[in-house]
């Protein structure tokens, strides 16, 4: 049976449910914000984990032009080497029907005799070809799957300048493509990019590549130096014409997919221990005042024979059952949307499994946060009220005591009504509950804050990168360099308007101890389509002599204008040779250095050779172009920098929209439930006095304004203190989101504090009208009979 | 030719009748009362608790509605008003003072009477008021510096601020002592003959009955009795 204080519980859970709601929400809140982004951050780390240990991920990639076979041998014989595998790996035009334009695929070998013992594939379907089929291959599932490709199906493909027909027999994952980009590309595109598998024997005949290598994969033993091994492979390497061998850090896949993990991981760093303070806090406040509201019963529970410590308990049971329901259902919340989370990552990364890793220890720092703040606030309160002897506590407190301030001055100088006077003098006497209100209401616009801000930081992003910097319709990637004739050509195919020439080279830069690989990019004087912006965004001229770092690379290797740094070429003749640093330019994406085209090309010391070409393009002969690119034997790859903007606009808009309107939901409820409770409470107490008011014949309307001034001068002071937290939150998480790969610039405009802001104010206004419900229905004739 | 006309009536009920429900059980506060009062007069309404007097009180000072009957000020149909013609007339006419004085804790003596007079349509001063009810040297103190008597002539000072046409008082010495009753009462029947204000006050003490020009009898919700006073005495006078 229970006890009829436990009854007492019940019925004043039932009795307050509004408020025991919003309390239980707000906790909630920050229970599943921490849950879900440290559970989705941790299942995808720990998918990437299991995924790259059982496909034997490797460790170290290098890509020669020709290598032949036997030097595997030599490199297996290297100090911490524990795996070798050889292969054929090109990219390749593709010639597909159904789309007009162009894609491309990486073509990678399979060992023809016995299984692959690096990077393996994981088939989804069909089978792998048959040793030699020269026809036969198995394509990456993502590009089955946005071209409706089956088994059986074909599709054409350009290698080596030979067009061939080729025949789906399986399709398959590999750890190694999890985020397959083509050059030049934002994001993944799996229609305009796909990875296809092919006999050993059949790839290496297209390329004329029989008994030799183009693509190295090591697998290191546990504790093997990965640089050591990489000095070592670059050694034997070199006379085969090594790009030089590079670890995971570098490997395009695994780099983007870090970089998203490390933006998961910021999210989840960042936004919910500050939701769950922030809940915390909240819920310590409104707890306490609650209480405080109590101290009738606590007087009249004592009187009737109970203890302080029967009395005490059943105020924390109070608490405990609130903070329950809010663990309870933040938890709920939380594993489910995590899971969502890691479904919609997971899908896509195109892992082929996900192990959902939901750690306990998660949920009991979360739930032990939130349930100590509430007890703690709870304790507070009722210690403060249990000392009180029964008499005395039964008794409303006594008037609080109110004395002249400067305030004065202030009320008189401005001929202030007089229930202006009481709502500011309620709201200075109080500072601490005030405050207590102010700092809630801030938080909550700040999170909000720090929940909107990427928006507007990413379209500047874009703006910047794509109307203002690469503002190219296409960019055709060569197979190898060509001459500087090739771009004439190019620029005399249907619909091209302008084409501007570059030339890539992969280097390693080095200044003082630190060496970053990058690509310097060869420009044109005074570029046009593809340009470099200057710190202030304003293009700016390729330097006559030296290179112009990103200023993240810059950053890296700690230099600046005037500095030199050490270039080491991985292509050509592979001499090491110093630059000035010429400037320092604006880049968001990866680590950049760019040269004027000629100073490359006296550098590598090969004549006037390109990579590529970036192109403007007729909109309306894009047809035309595209079926001609297709047949052009000499291109690789073709990007296509508009369908790349709607590409990553589109993943964006899945995946970080998705985080973010998540985040800024639960930030929405702590923000109403923080007003809400603020309002509620003082209605009761300040319920007396308003009643009073009534009686004398102040409208509800006039009394509710006395009430709701209050709360409305709080939440007006707290935006710009909420905006000022809000901004370090922003800075802590774009620090949070910087990998070497890209930045994402710290923007926080206008639109997103007022959004904020007009988040939290409508809040409050729906709070202010459930108040002013409240206050209709004040009972005038028991506030009259009731001592103060 | 020096012909008295009788003041006008203030106040007049016809069958009043109030019945509470709470949960199945029906209180009937009110049994049907009929009752005037004239501009001017001061009358206690003594009886026991429960016997409806404050009820009475409530419906004719616009803070409750009849069940049943009429209530009427002037020509204002009070039992037919709605919440703000009710708000709109206490404002404007009935001046409140309670057993527990209902004091604003945060503004000083002046501002809980300024409060009223800001509102009000022919106002006196706050000074004016306070000085009344003999507390203008206290005017900057708050409640919380006032002893139980001095809150109560604030309250006093504050239901009168506003010239009302009445004056209507629950217990106003319930919680004070008999000494500092009496200038409470004291500073009522000032006001009561110096601004003509029609006083209504509700009581269980007997002995203030003797100030009243008339004496109201409630018991179980009806008028058991009705006296006039043919000599009041001073509040001075009285003790209890």
């Amino acid at each position: 049976m229970t006890s009829a204080l436990d009854r007492k519980l019940l019925r004043d859970l039932v009795r307050l449910w509004p408020q025991a709601l919003a309390i239980a929400l707000v906790m909630a809140a920050g229970v599943a914000t921490l849950i879900l982004g440290v559970g989705a951050h941790a299942s995808l780390s720990e998918t990437r984990a299991a995924y790259y240990e059982r496909n034997r991920f490797s460790d170290v990639f290098a890509s020669v032009t020709r290598a032949p076979e036997r030097i595997a041998a030599r490199i297996a014989e290297i100090d911490g080497v524990g795996a070798v595998e050889t292969r054929v790996g090109k990219i390749a035009l593709l010639d597909l029907s159904e789309m007009p334009e162009p894609a491309s695929a990486i073509f990678v070998s399979l060992p023809d005799l016995g299984e692959q013992t690096l990077d393996l594939i994981t088939l989804r379907s069909g089978r792998t070809p048959l040793p030699g089929a020269t026809r036969e291959v198995v394509v990456s599932e993502p590009f089955a799957q946005a071209h409706g490709y089956e088994i059986g199906s074909t599709f054409s493909a350009i290698l080596n300048g030979v067009k061939r027909e080729l025949t789906i027999v399986g399709t398959a994952l590999s750890p190694e493509f999890v985020y397959a980009l083509g050059p030049w590309d934002l994001m993944p595109d799996d229609r305009r990019f796909g990875v296809v598998w092919m006999s050993r024997a059949a790839l290496a005949a297209a390329y004329d590549l029989e008994g030799a290598f183009s693509d190295l994969r090591v697998r290191l033993l546990r504790g093997a130096s990965e640089s050591a091994v990489i000095e070592e492979i670059d050694r034997i390497l070199a006379p085969y014409g090594g790009e030089g061998a590079h670890g995971r850090k570098d490997q395009l896949s695994h780099a983007f997919l870090d970089a998203e993990l490390t933006q998961l991981q910021a999210m989840s760093r960042i936004l919910p221990p500050i939701f769950l303070v922030v809940a915390a806090f909240l819920v310590n406040m409104t707890l306490a005042r609650l209480i405080t509201l109590e101290r009738e019963q606590i007087g009249l529970l004592k009187a009737l024979g109970y203890s302080n410590l029967a009395v005490g308990m059943h105020y924390l049971k109070f608490v405990a059952a609130i903070a329950l329901i809010g663990a309870a259902l933040g938890s709920a919340a939380g594993t489910w949307l995590g899971t969502g989370l890691t479904r919609m990552y997971g899908d896509f990364f195109h892992f082929p499994f996900l192990i959902f890793q939901m750690s306990p220890s998660v949920y009991l720092v979360a739930v032990g946060v939130t349930l100590a703040a509430a007890i703690v606030g709870a304790l507070k309160a009722a210690t403060g009220v249990v000392r009180l002897a029964p008499a005395v506590a039964m008794t409303p407190p006594a008037p609080a005591r109110y004395r002249r301030t400067l305030l004065d001055r202030l009320h008189a100088a401005l001929r202030m009504p007089q229930s202006a006077v009481m709502t500011m003098r309620h709201l200075v006497r109080y500072p601490a509950r005030s405050l207590g209100g102010l700092v809630g209401i801030a938080l909550a616009t700040s999170i909000l804050v720090g929940s909107f801000w990427s928006f507007g930081s990413i379209e500047f992003m874009i703006d910047v990168t794509f109307q203002r910097s690469d503002r190219q319709d296409a960019t055709i990637t060569f197979v190898g360099e060509r001459e500087a004739s090739a771009v004439q050509e190019i620029a005399r195919l249907p619909g091209v308007m302008a084409a501007e020439p570059y030339r890539s080279v992969p280097v390693k830069i080095r200044a003082a101890n630190v060496e970053r690989r990058a690509a310097i990019t060869g420009k044109p004087d005074d570029p046009d389509l593809s340009r470099v912006l200057g710190s202030d965004l304003a293009p700016v001229h390729m330097p006559e002599t030296g290179l112009a770092l990103s200023d993240q690379l810059a950053a890296i290797l700690r230099v600046e204008t005037g500095d030199v740094v050490e270039v080491e070429l991985m292509a050509g003749d592979r001499r090491t040779v110093t630059m000035p640093v010429a400037m320092v330019v604006e880049g968001y994406l990866g680590l950049m250095a760019y040269a004027d085209i000629g100073t490359v090309n006296r550098l590598m010391r090969e004549g006037a050779l390109v990579s590529g070409v970036h192109l403007s393009l007729d909109e309306t002969r894009r047809e035309a172009l595209f079926a001609e690119l297709k047949a052009i034997p000499a291109a690789s790859f073709v990007a296509l920098q508009r369908v790349s903007l709607a590409k990553f606009r589109e993943t964006l808009a899945q995946n970080l929209l998705t985080m973010v309107s998540i985040y800024a939901g639960l930030a929405a409820i702590i923000a109403f439930g923080v007003v809400y409770n603020f309002a509620r409470i003082s209605l009761s107490e300040q319920g007396r006095e308003l009643a009073s008011l009534r009686v004398l014949g102040f409208t509800k309307a006039e009394i509710s304004w006395i009430l709701l001034s209050e709360l409305a001068i709080l939440v007006l002071l707290a935006q710009p203190l909420g905006w000022l937290i809000g901004y370090g939150f922003a800075v802590a998480m774009a620090a949070g989101f910087e990998s070497e790969l890209y930045r994402v610039p710290l923007v926080v405009n206008r639109e997103v504090y007022a959004w904020a802001s007009l988040v939290v104010v409508g809040a409050a206004l729906v709070s202010g009208l459930i108040v002013r419900r409240r206050i209709d229905r004040l009972d005038l004739i028991a506030v009259l009979k009731t001592r103060e | 030719m020096n012909v008295e006309t009788p003041p006008p009536l203030v106040f007049r009920t016809r069958a009043l009748a109030k019945v509470y429900r709470t949960g199945e059980v029906e209180v009937h506060a009110l049994r049907g009362v009929d009752f005037e009062a004239c501009a001017g007069e001061f009358v206690v309404l003594l009886g026991p608790s429960g016997s409806g007097k404050s009820t009475f009180l409530n419906i004719i000072g616009g803070l409750d509605r009849p069940t049943s009957g009429e209530a009427w000020f002037q020509d204002h149909d009070l039992s037919r008003s709605s919440d703000a013609a009710l708000t709109a007339y206490r404002r404007d006419h009935v001046g409140f003072v309670f057993q527990f004085y209902n004091l604003v804790p945060s503004l000083s003596a002046r501002e809980n009477v300024r409060l009223v007079t800001e509102i009000a349509r022919h106002p006196m001063r706050p000074e004016e008021a306070l000085d009344i009810v003999g507390l203008g040297d206290r005017m900057d103190h708050f409640p919380a510096q006032l002893s139980g008597g001095e809150q109560q002539r604030v309250a006093i000072a504050r239901a009168i601020a506003k010239r009302p046409e009445v004056l209507l008082c629950d217990e106003p010495t319930g919680a004070l002592d008999s000494k500092t009753g009496v200038k409470v009462l004291d500073a009522l029947t000032r006001v009561n003959e110096s601004f003509g204000a029609t006083t209504l006050v509700i009581t269980h003490n007997a002995g203030i009955a003797a100030i009243a020009h008339r004496v109201v009898r409630f018991a179980d919700g009806r008028i058991q009795a009705v006296e006039t006073n043919a000599a009041r005495l001073r509040p001075e006078e009285v003790t209890w």
